[in-house]
């Protein structure tokens, strides 16, 4: 902290924050009581926050100056940016947790929605059909794109390594929603327009994996000493052999890492599915044959068409959603593990 | 590599295992298996899930996948040959009827059934309003953006009575193509054609108001908003307040037997083929107990399919829908107005010879 | 098998490698240009400028205009509304917040990079959407003369505004956590060298860490730009559609967006409605490309690497 001309007490500032938030508590309240309305607790926030600011700004000019005034009013700033990005994240998860426990039951994992109408049913068919359609896309994608990075680091040079790069560049940018009308496009012409299989949906999700998959495993092999791989050539190994039994495992943590979260990042897209997986209440094993359910689709089906009993079908797509959720956290954390008990392997 | 490979076949192998044991899936039961998939009328939805619910459970090898996306889109679908049979509040258009479906044998021609009546609800949601009376031409001006507020006049003369509040009107409509749009839009041309002046069509005509996707986008919307009005298939208003509309001199509500009274009056569309029951309804009815503004939805198929295992299921499905059984179990989902009489069974024997 | 006379297939195996990982390098390339070509082709018939697509019959250009103009709109705002959370996230996680909690913070932020776009649609329109209605009602009421905020207001919050809100806040946890890679890497000597001479920490901030992360930050706005203009099904819940090109913000009638366009038409589309659609759909892909590579060319000129 900065030399200061008189030190305000360390309680000083809590105590200023708790005094705003009091008197904003109290303005808004005052006007809200002839009208009945309940505590508007984002519109005492709001106020309570600007009042400290100025306060704080006001009381540190007068005994600190106009420099340390700044910083104060610049930390108060920060505090609010972050405040309000917080209020939203958090106001979506505790939605979706509260909103989803009310289906979050035995019923919703072991059965579908063939022949449930109103209350009841389950997303089982939804979660097999998420199980197979993006472990189908995880093995095109992942020798494709591990192999690949494989190139571009071990292998690469010249002007197909750029144009390898700059491609995969531009397809992290591909919007799902083009990888869908590719997809489907692609399917339509050998199976007619009225084609859904789940294994189209696992090729539009390939489309957006593997430009994640290259991109994670170019990282991790890139920062693979090279003094490993001389010390392999100088014994005599080749190239491939060097490649595959000295890179590929000093680098796996990181590698099954950055292949896990790419995952987690197709797992959860709606639209390329919405167009050639199609939907279905029944469940569908094969992913070669008709329509195969996934658990955003269901998440969106459920909200979209809701039946006479309204509130049977949201609350299931709550608890869709909460189940989506908890998939992708546990393969973040999963990741995230992975990496850590294997980080002594990767740096030196 | 290799290990994530072993997690994708330890995935896989999970999930085999959890193949088996869908609690409500049991094994075949009868001889017709097979999937059939359709598409259309959102409006129908409710009635298609309960539908779709007791043939499944009548012929467990079945499994009929229904998508509510839209009039529009399930006759398109299907003369594209997308699914084998759609749901449409409005009738084949005469430059579909002369298109060929791949599906069909060339020259056979489309069936067309009646199998769901239900009225359309003008639903409100205005706080302190549960009851609201509104003529047709205050609806038309309301949708078409030429009354804003509640407190308008037009509407305080529909309702003497009421306190109606200082409060913008939001007016929701359907943002895709679809048949209730078709049957509402021809309803207020017939009834108050010098206000509702834009093309009767599947697309809402005018861009003022708010769309949104779906018969259940637009009760969403209406139960989420405030101020707001949409129009709706009856069975899915839920608790919103639904506007009893002026006919003749009388105000009546969305009720399934004032739907069903307009039926009889209806005429048959001409030129139509023997498989066609396509109808045209009596819109501006001035009689009592008759609520004109309701949708009727057909369902659509070939007469003969060129794939025959098709033919088989759509004409157990067609069946099963025209039969008695089908339209009693249609109402008790969906509150639709059961139909019956000679309409019901001349659809009937249109089903039982689907091939 | 390493043993020195195997001459022979070590060769074999290298170039059976080589030639393993140089194929797959190769069917990217072949993938991309098929995703190219496919767009192009049957993006053909709909360019046509007779072709009368859906309800303009004006011909393709009118019809994609309105939904490019939504498309830019939305994730313009959305950028504009994200931009300064993310610095100040990046800032309190790298230099304002004790270090174990910022830590924590960070990997929350990463994990909600993953929360999967329907899940906040789903959210945007059954809890954002009615709770921010009664701000439109008061925007509208006091700040009405401004064209932004003109009436009539929603009277269900489902308008381009609140869809911005929504991408804004899909956007805010990779942008930030890039904000936060590009704060943590400024020289530490450069930052102690201004505390040392006095300097607040806003102004040690201002002088050292801000300079520094100049272009970090623009090419960290330009990718939350580029998945803001691809989002689709978060905006295809939320709002409210027309075809027209307005400034107003919180009215029932509002431009659509290519994605979003795409995912609710094409299952209805027909015929020339759905060359259409993916000719949208090139549309989208080229502004998505020149973004993503104006974010690529902003990185390499500075020579800067940025963990993503």
């Amino acid at each position: 902290m900065a030399r200061t001309s008189i030190r305000l007490n360390r309680w000083f500032l809590p105590l200023l924050a708790l005094a705003s938030f009091g008197i904003s508590s109290i303005a808004v309240t005052i006007p809200a009581a002839t009208t009945s309305a309940p505590f508007n607790f984002v519109g005492a926030s709001a106020l309570g926050a600007v009042i400290y600011a100025i306060l704080s700004f006001l009381i540190t000019l007068i005994a600190q100056g106009p420099r340390v005034a700044k910083d104060r009013m610049m930390t108060t700033l920060v505090l609010v940016a972050f405040a309000i990005a917080v209020v939203p994240l958090i106001s979506l998860i505790s939605t979706v947790v509260t909103l989803g426990l009310a289906r979050f039951d035995g019923d919703f994992f072991s059965s579908s929605m063939r022949n449930v109408v109103g209350q009841g049913g389950g997303a089982l068919h939804a979660i097999i059909g998420t199980i197979e359609i993006t472990s189908l896309a995880a093995i095109i994608s992942i020798p494709i794109g591990l192999l690949t990075a494989i190139y571009l680091v071990e292998y690469g040079r010249g002007r197909l390594a750029r144009a390898v790069t700059a491609l995969v560049d531009v397809m992290t940018g591909i919007p799902s929603i083009v990888a869908g009308l590719f997809a489907f496009a692609v399917f339509a012409l050998f199976f007619g327009p009225g084609i859904r299989m789940g294994f189209a949906g696992a090729v539009a999700l390939s489309v957006l994996m593997i430009p994640v998959v290259v991109r994670s495993s170019e990282e991790m092999l890139r920062i693979v000493p090279s003094e490993l791989r001389e010390a392999s050539y100088a014994l005599g190994v080749p190239k491939w052999l060097t490649v595959l039994k000295v890179v590929l495992p000093t680098a796996v943590a990181g590698l099954v890492t950055g292949i896990m979260i790419s995952i987690a990042r197709v797992i959860g897209e709606t639209a390329p599915l919405l167009i050639v997986a199609g939907f279905t209440q029944s469940m569908n094993y094969n992913p070669f044959n008709e329509r195969m359910m996934t658990l955003p689709v269901f998440v969106y089906f459920s909200y979209s068409s809701q039946g006479t009993d309204t509130q049977a079908y949201i609350d299931r797509a709550w608890a869709g959603a909460l189940t989506l959720i908890v998939i992708v956290m546990v393969l973040n954390l999963g990741a995230r593990l992975i990496s850590r008990i294997a980080r002594p392997h990767t740096s030196r | 590599m290799f290990k994530s490979l072993q997690i994708a076949g330890v995935v896989a192998v999970a999930s085999l295992a959890l193949a088996g044991c869908a609690a409500n899936e049991g094994t075949p039961a009868s001889d017709l298996t097979g999937t059939l998939n359709g598409a259309g009328a959102s409006s129908a939805g409710s009635a298609q899930e309960a539908w779709i619910a007791a043939f499944q459970k009548a012929n467990e090898g079945v499994t009929v996948n229904y998508d509510p996306s839209g009039s529009g889109a399930g006759r398109e679908s299907f003369l594209s040959g997308a699914v084998a049979f759609a749901g449409t509040d409005s009738y084949l258009k005469d430059d579909e009827l002369t298109t060929e479906s791949p599906l069909c044998v060339p020259g056979t021609g489309f069936f067309e059934v009646p199998v769901y009546v239900s009225p359309i609800a003008v639903v409100v949601n205005v706080d302190g309003v549960d009851s609201i009376n509104l003529a047709p031409a205050t609806i038309a001006s309301i949708f078409k953006g030429d009354i804003t507020n509640w407190n308008d006049a037009a509407i305080a003369a529909d309702n003497p009575t009421a306190m109606l509040p200082d409060l913008t009107i939001t007016a929701v409509h359907r943002s895709d193509d679809s048949g209730t749009t078709k049957n509402f839009s021809n309803y207020l041309s017939k009834t108050a054609g010098d206000i509702w002046d834009g093309e009767v069509s599947d697309t809402f005509p005018y861009t003022t108001g708010e769309g949104a996707s779906g018969t259940s986008g637009v009760i969403d919307a209406v139960t989420n908003g405030t101020g707001t009005i949409g129009y709706a298939d009856a069975s899915k208003a839920g608790d919103l307040v639904a506007a009893a509309i002026k006919v003749g001199e009388f105000w009546q509500g969305p009720e399934s037997d004032a739907a069903a009274a307009v039926i009889p009056d209806s005429t048959p569309v001409a030129d139509r083929s023997e498989t066609d029951m396509a109808i045209d309804l009596k819109r501006d009815s001035t009689s009592a107990g008759v609520y004109p503004l309701v949708l009727v939805s057909f369902l659509v198929g070939c007469n003969d399919y060129d794939d025959d295992a098709i033919g088989v299921l759509v004409n157990a499905y067609a069946s099963y829908l025209t039969s008695e059984a089908g339209q009693a179990d249609a109402a008790s989902a969906a509150g639709s107005a059961p139909i019956s009489g000679a309409t019901r069974e001349r659809a009937a024997t249109i089903t039982a010879a689907i091939k | 098998m390493a043993n020195t006379r195997s001459q022979v297939p070590k060769k074999r195996g290298d170039v059976v490698f080589s030639g393993l990982v140089t194929a797959s390098g190769i069917a990217i390339l072949v993938t991309l240009s098929a995703v190219a070509t496919f767009l192009v082709v049957e993006s053909l018939p709909a360019l046509n400028p007779s072709a009368e697509i859906g309800n303009a019959p004006e011909g393709f250009w009118a019809y994609v205009a309105p939904l490019v103009f939504g498309t830019l709109l939305a994730a313009v705002l959305a950028l504009i509304f994200a931009t300064p959370l993310a610095i100040g996230i990046g800032l309190f996680i790298s230099h304002y917040a004790p270090r174990r909690i910022a830590s924590s913070l960070g990997y929350v932020i990463d994990l909600l990079a993953a929360i999967p776009s329907v899940v906040y649609g789903l959210w945007g329109i059954q809890v954002l959407a009615p709770a921010v209605q009664p701000i439109y009602q008061w925007l509208n009421e006091n700040l009405g003369w401004i064209p932004l905020f003109v009436g009539p207001v929603s009277g269900t919050g489902r308008t381009i505004l609140t869809v911005s809100f929504v991408l804004a806040i899909m956007i805010l946890p990779i942008m930030s956590a890039l904000a936060r890679e590009i704060f943590l890497q400024t020289p530490k000597l450069n930052e102690e060298a201004a505390l040392a001479l006095g300097a607040t920490r806003w102004e040690m901030i201002k002088l050292s860490v801000l300079p520094f992360a100049r272009s970090g930050l623009l090419s960290s706005a330009m990718l939350g730009l580029g998945r803001a203009v691809g989002e689709t099904m978060a905006v295809a819940m939320v709002l409210s559609p027309a075809a027209v090109i307005t400034f107003a913000l919180i009215t029932p009638t509002n431009p659509s967006t290519i994605a979003s366009t795409i995912a609710l038409d094409f299952p209805e589309a027909a015929g020339l409605n759905v060359n259409a659609l993916i000719a949208a759909g090139l549309v989208l892909f080229v502004i998505t490309m020149a973004v993503n590579i104006a974010a690529r060319g902003i990185i390499t000129r500075h020579a800067r690497k940025v963990a993503f």
